[in-house]
């Protein structure tokens, strides 16, 4: 296979997205590499849950193109499971299966094998995610924040897709459970070969993390880069964000 | 490129060498389902397992499982299995599959089914104890909300009562004209239909008249209440208490009773005989349009035959029950609402179980006055 050919995962060109005469997206344009994790960071109800969101096809966009893995993307798209897995910010779990059948519901939707095959990968990726064989028999509602965010990411891998879509993987969740779960991210897209895309406020994951980070401001990326480039941008949103005192605070633990 | 997932098995003593190929994914699961149980019996027979890899183009978890287990199969009783010739960016994959499924419990026996509905049954008959505690407790409950509404009128939260009148009383009123009408219409329908045979069709007004303000009007009308509006509550309440606003409300030093539930069950107090009116107006309504239409009786000897054959009593009866009924449906409603937990499945049961047990309620609650108002010659 052409290297050159498979560099990108993701493929944004001048998305124009809005509600109404509000525009929300203006022009964007954003590529995320193979087997990177992108870090996107921007204003409550600036959009960037909306330009996730457009991308797996969930709001309609006025102009522009979005390609990902090569294919272009519009209107609903087929095999969308095996394309991508989406981790929501709440779960969205469905709480009238237990956790092994809403792991097991992607792989039930979309192929064809035995009930045996199918109850071993599902413990198989509840283990892979650091949840126990007993707690397959759970219902949603019994799960605390944290194991909700694994099953939820159990889920989103069942097909093992290429690309992984992450809405705010760590909020709500204690700062210990939220390393856990950056790590867990970091070592699954090892060893799956993942290209994660993580909408994020939390400072720490941008910087343990993510191989890049987008800055979304204005609806449109001001800056793209690691984080050390992005520490050094010169855009007021982005020095506002990064140098602000709670952010400082961070920067200075962490050095 | 292999775009088909294959297995090569070479045996050779009791050493078997097995070389999968191709793209061992997720989207030849099937395949490679059949694959791995085709070579079940060959990797039972051999000592010595060897999965060589280096033929592998794609692998995922599945197809990483799929060759685990075989190998585990192959490595069971003392004989051996071991993976050669794995790619770089594979060996990631299946050192982390080696790890999963060591550890699986074992299965839960499944219970005796007698047992289990048994079990079931003792658990129903003690929640109908839970139930009644429940009922008693709301309408303590809302009995000192009322004291306390009554030492303070400020404290009612008339707002709010009237917004629920409007509601539930107010937009109610359409749909239950309607199905009043047309049950009047039916009922006058069938008496002529049938009385006709021994001429005593006149009499058909009679029923008409005591049937529908007796009982029909406000029990249909308490039936379509307890489906519109007591449903609403339940869910109302039932998403108010998922997404903590009735914590939220308390914390304030507000009493949920007061604020939510007080305000809804006087609404529906006041509603339901005013419904109960119009509903049997309308079913006496359509019931003379049928007179007039198909009984060949004009309104004029209807509503003279009605002046004979109802009385102040027959309206009193019926209209006496509208507010004990709304009293039920209310307090049903809200404490099935409170009931609700965490999930949206059980909203839904939540929603379900009151306007299930409203309407029982209502039925019964009829009944028993019907015996009472016999017994006291009304």
């Amino acid at each position: 296979m052409d290297e050159q050919q498979e560099e990108f995962a993701i493929r944004v060109r001048d998305l124009v997205v809005g509600f109404g005469r509000q525009t929300v997206l203006d022009h964007l344009s954003l590529d995320v590499r193979r087997g990177e994790i992108l870090g996107l960071v921007g204003a409550s109800g600036g959009g960037k849950s909306v330009l996730m969101r457009t991308i797996i096809g969930l709001i309609p966009r006025w102009s522009g193109a979005i390609e990902v893995m090569e294919r272009p993307i519009g209107g609903r798209t087929q095999g969308a499971a095996t394309t991508w897995g989406i981790l929501f910010q709440q779960g969205a779990l469905f709480s009238s299966l237990t956790v092994r059948q809403n792991v097991q519901f992607p792989l039930r939707e979309n192929l064809v094998l035995s009930q045996e095959l199918m109850d071993e990968i599902a413990i198989a990726k509840l283990e892979m995610v650091g949840l126990r064989a007993q707690d397959a028999d759970k219902y949603p509602a019994e799960l605390s924040g944290g194991m909700t965010k694994r099953v939820a990411l159990a889920r989103a891998l069942a097909l093992d897709p290429p690309i992984l879509f992450l809405d705010e993987p760590t909020s709500g969740l204690d700062p210990i459970a939220a390393g856990d779960f950056d790590a867990l991210i970091r070592t699954l897209q090892r060893t799956l070969g993942l290209t994660v895309f993580m909408v994020t406020h939390d400072l720490a994951s941008l910087t343990t993390v993510c191989d890049r980070v987008a800055a979304l401001a204005d609806g449109k990326i001001v800056a793209i880069g690691p984080m050390r480039e992005l520490l050094q941008s010169e855009h007021p949103w982005v020095r506002a964000y990064f140098h602000g005192k709670r952010s400082q605070m961070l920067q200075h633990e962490m050095r | 490129m292999n775009s088909e997932p294959l297995l090569l098995a070479t045996p050779s003593g009791d050493a078997l060498k097995l070389r999968p190929e191709g793209p061992w994914t997720a989207a030849n699961v099937t395949t490679l389902e059949t694959l791995s149980r085709s070579v079940g019996a060959e990797v039972d027979r051999s000592r010595v397992v060897t999965l060589d890899m280096s033929g592998v183009s794609a692998l995922d978890t599945l197809g990483a499982w799929v060759l685990e287990k075989l190998s585990r199969r192959a490595a069971s009783s003392g004989r051996s299995a071991e993976f050669v010739g794995v790619a770089d960016h594979f060996s990631g994959l299946l050192d982390e599959v080696r790890q999963v499924n060591r550890h699986t419990p074992a299965p839960a026996a499944a219970p005796n089914p007698v047992l289990l509905r048994l079990g079931d049954l003792g658990k129903s008959t003690l929640g109908a104890r839970e139930d009644i505690t429940i009922f008693l407790q709301m309408l303590g409950a809302l009995f000192m909300s009322i004291v306390g509404a009554l030492r303070r009128p400020r404290t009612l939260r008339l707002t709010s009562l009237v917004y629920q009148l409007y509601r539930i009383g107010w937009q109610a009123i359409p749909i239950i004209v309607l199905i009043t009408f047309l049950i009047g219409a039916i009922i006058a329908q069938q008496g002529f239909f049938h009385f006709r045979r021994f001429g005593a069709e006149s009499y058909t007004v009679d029923m008409v008249g005591i049937l529908v303000l007796r009982e029909l009007g406000v029990l249909i009308v308490a039936i379509m209440v307890a489906g519109r509006s007591g449903s609403a509550y339940t869910a109302e309440l039932g998403s108010m208490k998922m997404r903590e606003e009735i914590d939220a409300l308390s914390t304030m030093g507000l009493d949920p009773v007061d604020v939510l539930i007080l305000p809804r069950v006087a609404a529906l107090v006041i509603a339901l005989p005013i419904l109960a009116f119009v509903g049997s107006i309308a079913a006496l309504y359509g019931g003379g349009l049928v007179a007039q239409f198909y009984g060949d009786m004009g309104p004029a000897i209807y509503v003279a035959r009605l002046h004979e054959a109802i009385s102040v009593t027959h309206f009193e009866v019926g209209i006496l029950k509208a507010p004990f009924m709304a009293l039920v449906i209310g307090i049903v409603a809200c404490s099935e609402g409170l009931r609700v937990k965490g999930s949206a499945e059980s909203l839904g049961r939540q929603t379900t179980t009151s306007v299930v047990k409203s309407i029982f309620l209502v039925i019964v609650l009829d009944g028993l006055f019907a015996i009472f108002f016999a017994s006291i010659g009304m």
